[in-house]
């Protein structure tokens, strides 16, 4: 195309925008913006009415139990049905100490594996192992029950239990008969269930911290390890902080396999060897038998109990993730 | 005090593709050393072998000899071992953001093992004096974060984080090209004084800077390292038509 003559400039310019036909004004309209606008805050606002609705079913279902423990019912060990005396605490032990034997096993295994994955496996053997981990996340938590039931349980009454009450009896966490169903083994199959969420999301957060970080450290010279520590894990601290909270979030709320392992009597021992329950199973268990109002209101009081759990874990795991970041920008928070 | 570099026929690849072709120089000690060339030309590459960084690259690699001072990069020395004795400045710069000023200086000093609270004070606020920036960090030592800073106050806090393990040598990957000019000088006048005690080598896109900066200039084209020369020679009578040829601005 040939260039317009310098003097001509001016004049072509002007034409053109005298002859442009006027496409803004006539094709914008602000209606579609505003249903959109709408639209988007009904969406918003349904959350909103969601937690609402269930925090009201669960209050007011809950009223007869409530009525008749008062704030006692969290507090108390007593659950019998026979003759109408229920109280939460066992539940919510169980659900607790289930849930954080769980994190407990799971974090350090599922960061090793995030840290293979990304920063040590060879190229082609990365993928696979991403997939499987993954996989791992998608199988239902019935089969996983399953599995504990006929393989984990037996591994753990003849292996497991009489190594750890031989050498750490001592402690008073692992003494007792090994029935196999118990505690530790609600916490195994809970921590082989958390494990491909953790690491799914710990590898993710690691991806992204950039090369840059990682070539610092290596320059200094920082061996492949120190690199990973202080190039990587540190940099990606708070995402790995926010995969384990959804990992905690899944174990507090997994009710089959835990049901299928954890013993279901409402105790507290100190042992971890030892039976227990948890809020999900109790519900999932005894709803269908409950026939008096107060035992069914009981339950839902239960349920109240796991809901409240559930925040509070919450809230507490955002203060820590604040304390870890605090006075790091948002640039290091990927 | 700064050693000699000697490259002996240095050759690079990134997986088939090669990058640097027979580069054989001499680097001089406690003077800096420019190397210029456009876009592609192998300059990154060239400082990235030096300290071996070249090769964490994936599929990356490199062969031929280099000496700085007595060690021998590629025969007989590990990676690690030569990174701490040869400090990298990169091209953005890369301030540890989870750490404070003071732990980004004291990084690599705690790799090496370095505990001692009261001498890692005084490197601290020696290498932050070396590289200028400590009267403007010196009341936020601990409290702010390495990002928190400046784009120019990040990158002489780079180069404090390498001087602070007291390098040999200090190689400077196009470290001005994300700053604005007045950090540019800065950084500039920082390497005028920083050759007394170390050799420098930077590469820089910016010819200007070769020619206020260096003693010595290399000019690469396509992986080849076409004429090495003092600065002076090759900015006013070079002895390759290809070098007038770039250094004039017909190309590049």
């Amino acid at each position: 195309m040939p260039g317009p003559q310098p003097g001509a400039k001016s004049e072509v310019a002007l034409s053109l925008e005298v002859n442009a036909p006027p496409l803004r004004s006539s094709r914008y309209s602000p209606l579609g913006d505003q249903i959109f606008t709408w639209a988007m805050l009904a969406c918003g606002l349904c959350v909103l009415a969601l937690v609402g609705l269930i925090i009201y079913e669960l209050v007011t279902k809950s009223s007869n139990s409530w009525h008749a423990f008062g704030m006692n019912f969290f507090f108390r060990s007593e659950w019998d049905p026979v003759n109408e005396q229920f109280g939460a605490f066992p539940f919510v032990y169980g659900t607790i100490v289930s849930s954080l034997l769980a994190l407990v096993i799971a974090v350090p295994l599922a960061i090793g594996v995030a840290v293979f994955i990304t920063e040590m496996s060879p190229g082609w053997l990365r993928s696979p192992l991403a997939f499987t981990t993954e996989l791992l996340a998608a199988i239902p938590s019935v089969i996983y029950g399953l599995w504990a039931i006929f393989v984990l349980v037996p591994l753990i009454r003849e292996y497991v239990e009489p190594f750890l009450a031989r050498h750490f009896g001592w402690t008073g966490l692992f003494e007792g008969p090994a029935y196999g169903i118990g505690m530790l083994a609600a916490g195994v199959i809970l921590a082989i269930m958390v494990v491909p969420i953790v690491s799914s999301i710990t590898r993710e957060v690691m991806t992204a911290v950039p090369r840059q970080q990682r070539e610092a450290v290596l320059a200094l010279g920082a061996t492949r390890w120190e690199m990973i520590r202080t190039g990587v894990l540190r940099n990606a601290r708070a995402g790995i902080m926010g995969g384990i909270i959804l990992g905690l979030g899944r174990a507090l709320g997994e009710t089959m396999a835990v049901t299928m392992v954890i013993g279901n009597r409402p105790e507290i021992a100190k042992s971890l060897f030892a039976p227990g329950y948890t809020m999900a199973s109790v519900i999932a268990n005894e709803f269908s038998e409950a026939t008096s109002d107060r035992y069914l209101s009981a339950l839902v009081e239960v349920g109240l109990a796991l809901f409240i759990v559930t925040i509070i874990i919450n809230m507490l795991a955002q203060v820590l993730v604040w304390t870890v970041t605090r006075g790091t920008p948002a640039r290091a928070n990927v | 005090m700064g050693v000699s570099i000697e490259v002996d026929k240095l050759n690079a690849w990134f997986g088939k593709t090669q990058a640097l072709y027979d580069i054989t120089m001499k680097v001089a000690a406690n003077h800096a050393t420019a190397i210029i060339g456009p876009s592609g030309c192998g300059k990154s590459t060239f400082v990235r072998c030096l300290n071996r960084m070249h090769e964490t690259v994936p599929e990356a690699r490199a062969a031929g000899s280099v000496h700085i001072g007595e060690l021998n990069v590629y025969n007989g020395s590990s990676a690690v071992q030569i990174r701490r004795r040869i400090g990298m400045v990169f091209q953005k710069p890369n301030p540890f953001p989870t750490m404070s000023i003071y732990d980004n200086v004291a990084a690599g000093l705690k790799l090496n093992g370095y505990n001692n609270r009261k001498k890692l004070d005084e490197i601290v606020e020696r290498s932050l004096k070396l590289s200028a920036l400590w009267d403007e960090v010196k009341d936020t030592l601990r409290k702010k974060s390495g990002a928190s800073l400046s784009g120019g106050q990040q990158q002489r806090l780079c180069i404090a984080r390498a001087l602070a393990v007291e390098p040999e040598v200090l190689l400077m990957d196009e470290p001005c090209s994300a700053l604005d000019p007045i950090s540019t000088g800065k950084i500039e006048e920082l390497i005028y004084q920083l050759k007394e005690r170390f050799t420098i080598v930077i590469v820089t896109h910016n010819m200007q800077q070769a020619y206020r900066v260096a003693e010595f200039t290399g000019f690469f084209l396509l992986g080849k390292l076409i004429e090495f020369d003092k600065t002076e020679k090759i900015f006013t009578t070079p002895s390759d038509k290809r070098t007038e040829d770039y250094i004039t601005g017909r190309f590049g």
